[in-house]
């Protein structure tokens, strides 16, 4: 009998354990056994709790309280305190941002609330490089059931009629790639775990795959079951050590378990799964390219038809599916199609995890049902806008979704929901914006990713990126001319018109969402070369206050360009032509005469 | 097949399943633009990336354009392939692309012959909206060819030839995005790659990206030395396709015409490459058959079969592919090589000019002539038996600039001592050609009997790798044959792997052989005109009054003044050569 009575699971996922969380672990069970609780009490490396902006993450368990920012040095108060004498440790809770009140567990913490977890299921709670922990969660137990009960078109019906939709960005019926897959006859077929995972800020697959891997093999052998594949590849970018280490000995453990390999179950069927490592090329998430750069050749989409599940890895039949699609496999075979239908919208079935990034208080990761509105998302599982500042604009699918304003708020986030309103699901990234972010630059940042991003086989999206970004960084240089806008709506339209594949086809959505939604902002940048928000340089203006200048010429000497003249104890004056922007003056004088218009 | 109805423009027709909206649409007379795509339709090449996206159309149903040559079509599909949608599309990418090519069209070699200028002409593009930044490359200049790829549009069709036809494997797409541009691996220059200099990608650029080396400048310097003697050869395969260069129907044969036009140029003597032609069969066949009987008596130490190795991009190929196997090939030197080693020499001294102050000059359909002209061993003291290689296209250029058009020119005949030439030099132009011609002259001398019937049928065609038996009175020979070196390597690694049995086989670098070659006028994809110049040169060898190379006066003179006979010592001093292993000599520059 175990005599474990409490369970201390630190964060082991990428962001804390490169904010000390392994040590903070190792303190922890060093002061354990220094009290002679080692048996009694355990500290278990989880993965991600998603609660990245709060990190390192220690949770105990079975109280769920949940401390925040927890530094090596405070394992002792933790141990001394909590785990002895009972008492919480105040310091180290979470404190709510509109209540300013500490939170005593992570059941009424804001963040939670809302969230239901069925691809990060695990994430959080088990040590992921330990299969007995999967498994006493049911890991394999879908595997087994799929195996023993089923015949691979049963399970195809049940994803089918879960209503599960792809959850890399093109929404594609789970099921129906399945089935499509399991049709086309050959001698070998192969499943494909796409964890090219690239958009700027998101982490929703490396999360999935550095907590819960198995929840991911499991999948693939469930899959390869349904098409009769009997191997499975994961493509996971070589940026991603952490997960690759996991995956590795999640592999090697399903594998001395019997549950991955030949012959699992005793039921004939065998599947083994290999990794492949991309570069980090963003366009190797398009399933085309991800298996040219399988196969070693240079990673460009080609065109489809043929689709992957007619003629894909070398040739033959392949299932590609993303990471968090695979997740959400096993607990629809074991809790049926009902219930994850029961989630969801009409069209869009389950759940949906998202990367909160930009001005937002809760940045991490979430899981939420789809359906909920981007203003539950913003306000209440994250908190709000950061330093009290206004909500300006969401951009939700990554760097090549569009920019959703405060009309938007109230929409329930769905696969076609975003795409009517101009954006997409994309892969889940949702970056907020504040009153202080300029819309043209934002587009112009996004642009800028996508312009080094395209493989640069199609000519409109080797060249009309660039040209988008070239025009966008004019305006921002205060140099546009209506005409530039013009332009910019019919190159962004033609590049999503002509374009190759899915990158080339969305990368005009910033551009195309902010012109549409903030195009007095486009306008007073060309026309009146104002930036509302103050973040282009090239058009602020730094003018003396004559008033208030004491013609004190501390700022004429910081000038770099000499663009400040004016008599000692004279008010100064700065010449714009001449004037860099650089903020010297605005620096040096003590006076507050300066300011920026 | 099934049948398949569909919708073009209102337009209903049936088509077979698999057609693409590109072929329907071309079914019922619409044209619609295309950039990058080709299709060579008898050497079974369709070069189909989808990624210029001019030929895009609009498809009902469908959210964005389709490119129309690599969209199938399906059962009632309604397309529609000029709406304003598609126009302003078309117009808006053509101007993108313009956008990132120079604007160097008056200077540029392909000015006048550019798919992508004929296109921007075409769409109306009369002004570009979306200028910026224009990629610039490093220049690469190697003997044959040069590669600027500022112009590069990323067709990517020589990548197809490169890869796919010829095997070399040099040139692929390199960076991503704005910068991404085909290069050889890590932007090496193409002297260091394994590059064959066949050609073929410059034959099919529809830009000024790849270009031959123009060498019409150094001869024009020449020319106009008044102490240079300059003379100029020309190969079988350029009568047959320059008139095309001046309107004239592919497969006229301009031989009088051009021989006249080189005179007019100032060539002190024109020469044929023919007779070096008729040179090489006596060489090879000597060599052919002292290797086959050696080898029908036992002897252990004869390979056969013997290979041909008159084309100088098959020769680079096998350098660097297969060097083990060098020992194969025929030791004899191409014509052109043959030709200059004579000239500087046999000729020479006959015309009473020291070789320094001869000139000579080549014109040959084919890039890999000039790289083979640069060659270390072919010189004397650093002086080259070639000096300059010219193509085809230079040729006709330099007539362009001087006397305008061959059309109203006399018809003349080559200059005595090297201008006489059979039937069987001629069909060198041709694949199957080269061994055609050994057989002519190898049968006589191995049977003693005359050939009745010179045309060897089994021999000729354009299927890519053919086998034929020949029958020299009784002894079957099996010869292969294989045009173009992805062809090549097949019978190569058929070969090594003791899979097939041949006494003999020719193999050319170029689709077609000669009259394909990388620097003959451009055929736009259309595989009609290599056909109709296949069958000139084989009206020409018809016409020929002699058909063995053996009967050649010249050359029976040749040996009777000079070289004594077939593979003497100063035969092989002369005509023959040796090969390197350049598997070494890829290397990469740190």
């Amino acid at each position: 009998m175990s005599t474990v009575k409490m369970h201390l699971l630190v964060c082991g996922g990428t962001g804390c354990v490169s904010s000390y969380s392994p040590q903070v672990a190792e303190s922890l069970i060093k002061e354990l056994e220094a009290h002679g609780l080692q048996d009694e009490c355990k500290v278990v490396k989880t993965g991600c709790f998603g609660f990245c902006e709060q990190g390192p993450i220690v949770k105990v368990i079975p109280d769920n309280t949940f401390y925040t920012k927890v530094a090596p040095e405070d394992a002792k108060e933790i141990i001394e305190e909590h785990i002895i004498k009972g008492r919480k440790v105040d310091r180290l809770l979470y404190t709510d941002p509109k209540k300013q009140e500490h939170v005593p567990d992570s059941k009424h913490m804001e963040f939670y609330k809302k969230q239901i977890r069925i691809a990060l299921r695990n994430c959080g709670f088990i040590d992921p490089e330990n299969i007995e922990e999967a498994i006493a969660r049911d890991a394999y137990s879908a595997l087994g059931k799929c195996l023993t009960e089923l015949t691979p078109q049963e399970v195809i019906d049940i994803i089918k009629k879960s209503g599960l939709r792809g959850r890399g960005g093109g929404g594609f019926p789970t099921g129906i790639k399945w089935e499509i897959a399991a049709k086309n006859a050959s001698d070998q077929k192969y499943v494909v775990c796409n964890a090219d995972e690239g958009d700027p800020g998101a982490f929703m697959d490396r999360s999935v795959l550095e907590g819960d891997p198995h929840s991911v093999l499991e999948a693939m052998a469930i899959c390869g079951y349904c098409i009769g594949a009997n191997k499975g590849l994961i493509y996971i970018r070589a940026e991603y050590p952490l997960a690759i280490k996991r995956l590795k000995i999640a592999i090697k453990q399903a594998m001395e378990y019997g549950v991955l390999g030949d012959d699992i179950f005793g039921t004939g069927f065998s599947f083994h799964i290999e990794l492949r490592y991309g570069a980090g090329a963003f366009v190797c998430g398009e399933e085309t390219a991800l298996i040219h750069s399988m196969e070693g050749q240079r990673g460009e989409p080609t065109v489809k038809p043929p689709f992957p599940a007619e003629a894909g890895y070398l040739g033959k039949p392949t299932n590609v599916n993303n990471v968090e699609t695979f997740a959400n496999v096993p607990p629809i075979i074991l809790k049926g199609a009902e219930w994850f239908s029961s989630i969801g919208t009409e069209r869009s079935k389950g759940t949906k995890v998202f990367a909160l990034a930009g001005k937002i208080n809760n940045v991490g990761l979430i899981e939420v049902p789809m359906g909920i509105t981007l203003r539950e998302v913003i306000f209440e599982i994250g908190g709000g806008i950061k330093n009290g500042k206004k909500f300006k604009a969401v951009q939700t699918g990554g760097p090549s979704g569009g920019c959703l304003t405060e009309t938007h708020l109230d929409t329930p986030i769905d696969f076609d929901n975003l795409l009517a309103a101009g954006s997409m699901m994309g892969s889940g990234g949702m970056i907020v914006m504040d009153e202080d972010d300029c819309m043209v630059s934002i587009a112009k940042f996004f642009l800028e990713f996508t312009v080094e991003e395209s493989c640069g086989k199609c000519s409109p999206c080797r060249i009309g990126n660039k040209r988008l970004y070239e025009i966008l960084d004019k305006i921002t240089q205060g140099k546009g001319t209506m005409e530039d806008l013009e332009l910019l709506r019919n190159l962004s339209e033609v590049i999503k018109d002509t374009s190759l594949c899915g990158l080339g086809q969305s990368s005009p959505n910033p551009v195309l969402s902010t012109l549409t939604n903030f195009w007095d902002e486009y306008v007073e940048h060309v026309t009146e070369k104002k930036c509302r928000a103050g973040q282009c340089t090239a058009l602020k203006k730094y003018i003396i206050d004559e008033e208030a200048c004491v013609g004190c010429t501390a700022c004429a000497r910081a000038c770099p360009v000499n663009a400040i003249s004016g008599e000692r104890k004279m008010p100064h004056n700065i010449n714009q032509d001449i004037c860099i922007k650089c903020g010297a003056c605005y620096e040096k004088c003590k006076f507050n005469a300066i300011f920026i218009k | 097949m099934s049948l398949i109805n569909i919708k073009i423009n209102g337009k209903e027709l049936q088509v077979e399943e698999g057609t693409t909206i590109l072929q329907a649409a071309k079914k019922v007379g619409i044209e619609i633009p295309t950039l990058c795509y080709m299709n060579l339709h008898d050497l079974n090449i369709e070069h189909n990336p989808g990624g210029c996206r001019i030929c895009v159309v609009e498809v009902e149903g469908r959210r964005n354009l389709a490119p129309s040559c690599v969209t199938k079509v399906w059962e009632g599909m309604s397309v529609k392939t000029h709406t304003m949608r598609v126009l302003n599309a078309r117009r808006t990418v053509m101007e993108l692309i313009l956008s990132d090519h120079p604007f160097e069209c008056l200077t540029c070699a392909k000015n006048g012959n550019c798919d992508l200028q004929k296109l921007a002409q075409d769409l109306g593009v009369r002004e570009i909206h979306y200028q910026g930044e224009q990629s610039t490359y490093k220049e690469d200049k190697s003997p044959a060819i040069i590669r600027d790829m500022d112009k590069c549009i990323m067709c990517r069709r020589c990548e197809t030839m490169c890869n796919d036809v010829q095997t070399c494997g040099v040139l692929s797409g390199i960076n991503r995005g704005f910068t991404a541009v085909v290069a050889p691996a890590f932007e090496q220059d193409l002297i260091k790659s394994p590059c064959t200099f066949c050609g073929q990608c410059v034959a099919v650029c529809p830009t000024g990206a790849l270009t031959e080396r123009d060498y019409t400048n150094r001869v024009i310097r020449a020319l106009a030395d008044p102490t240079k003697t300059v003379i100029v050869q020309t190969a079988p395969a350029v009568r047959v396709a320059l008139g095309e260069e001046f309107g004239l129907p592919a497969g006229t044969i301009v031989t009088g015409k051009m021989v006249a036009a080189l005179r007019r140029l100032g060539f002190d003597k024109v020469y044929d490459t023919d007779f070096a032609a008729d040179l090489t069969i006596m060489e090879e066949g000597t060599e052919f058959l002292d290797r086959l009987s050696r080898y029908l008596n036992g002897d252990k130490n004869v390979k056969l079969p013997i290979l041909t190795s008159c084309c100088p991009g098959w020769v680079n190929f096998f350098e660097y592919n297969f060097p083990d196997m060098r020992d194969i090939p025929s030791t004899a030197k191409s014509p052109q090589q043959m030709f200059g080693a004579i000239a500087k020499t046999y000729l020479a001294e006959k015309l009473g000019v020291k070789r320094e102050n001869l000139v000579v000059v080549s014109v040959m359909p084919c890039l890999a002539k000039k790289y083979e002209a640069e060659r270390e061993e072919f010189r004397v003291d650093g002086n080259p038996d070639v000096d300059f290689s010219i193509s085809t296209r230079e040729l006709a250029h330099l007539i362009k600039q001087t006397i305008g058009d061959i059309k109203d020119l006399p018809d003349e005949d080559f200059d005595k001592l090297m201008g006489e030439s059979t039937g069987a030099g001629v069909i060198f132009g041709n694949t199957g050609g080269v061994i055609e011609a050994a057989c002519r002259t190898a049968y006589e001398i191995y049977t003693g009997k005359t050939l009745e019937k010179v045309e060897f049928h089994q021999l000729r065609g354009f299927e890519s790798v053919r086998s034929a038996v020949v029958d020299f009175d009784g002894l079957k020979l099996n010869i292969g044959i294989a045009h173009g070196l992805g062809n090549a390597r097949k019978l190569l690694e058929c070969i090594r792997n003791g899979e097939c049995e041949f006494h003999a086989i020719e193999i050319m670098a170029c689709p077609g052989g000669c009259i394909g070659g990388g620097g003959q006028p451009l055929h736009h994809g259309n595989t009609e005109i290599l056909k109709a110049r296949a069958a000139a040169i084989y009206k020409e060898d018809e016409g020929k009054a002699l058909r063995k190379s053996h009967e050649n006066p010249e050359i029976i003179k040749l040996y009777e003044e000079f070289l004594g006979k077939p593979s003497s010592e100063k035969a092989h001093h002369l005509l023959h050569t040796k090969y390197f292993d350049k598997k070494k000599r890829i290397y990469i520059e740190k």
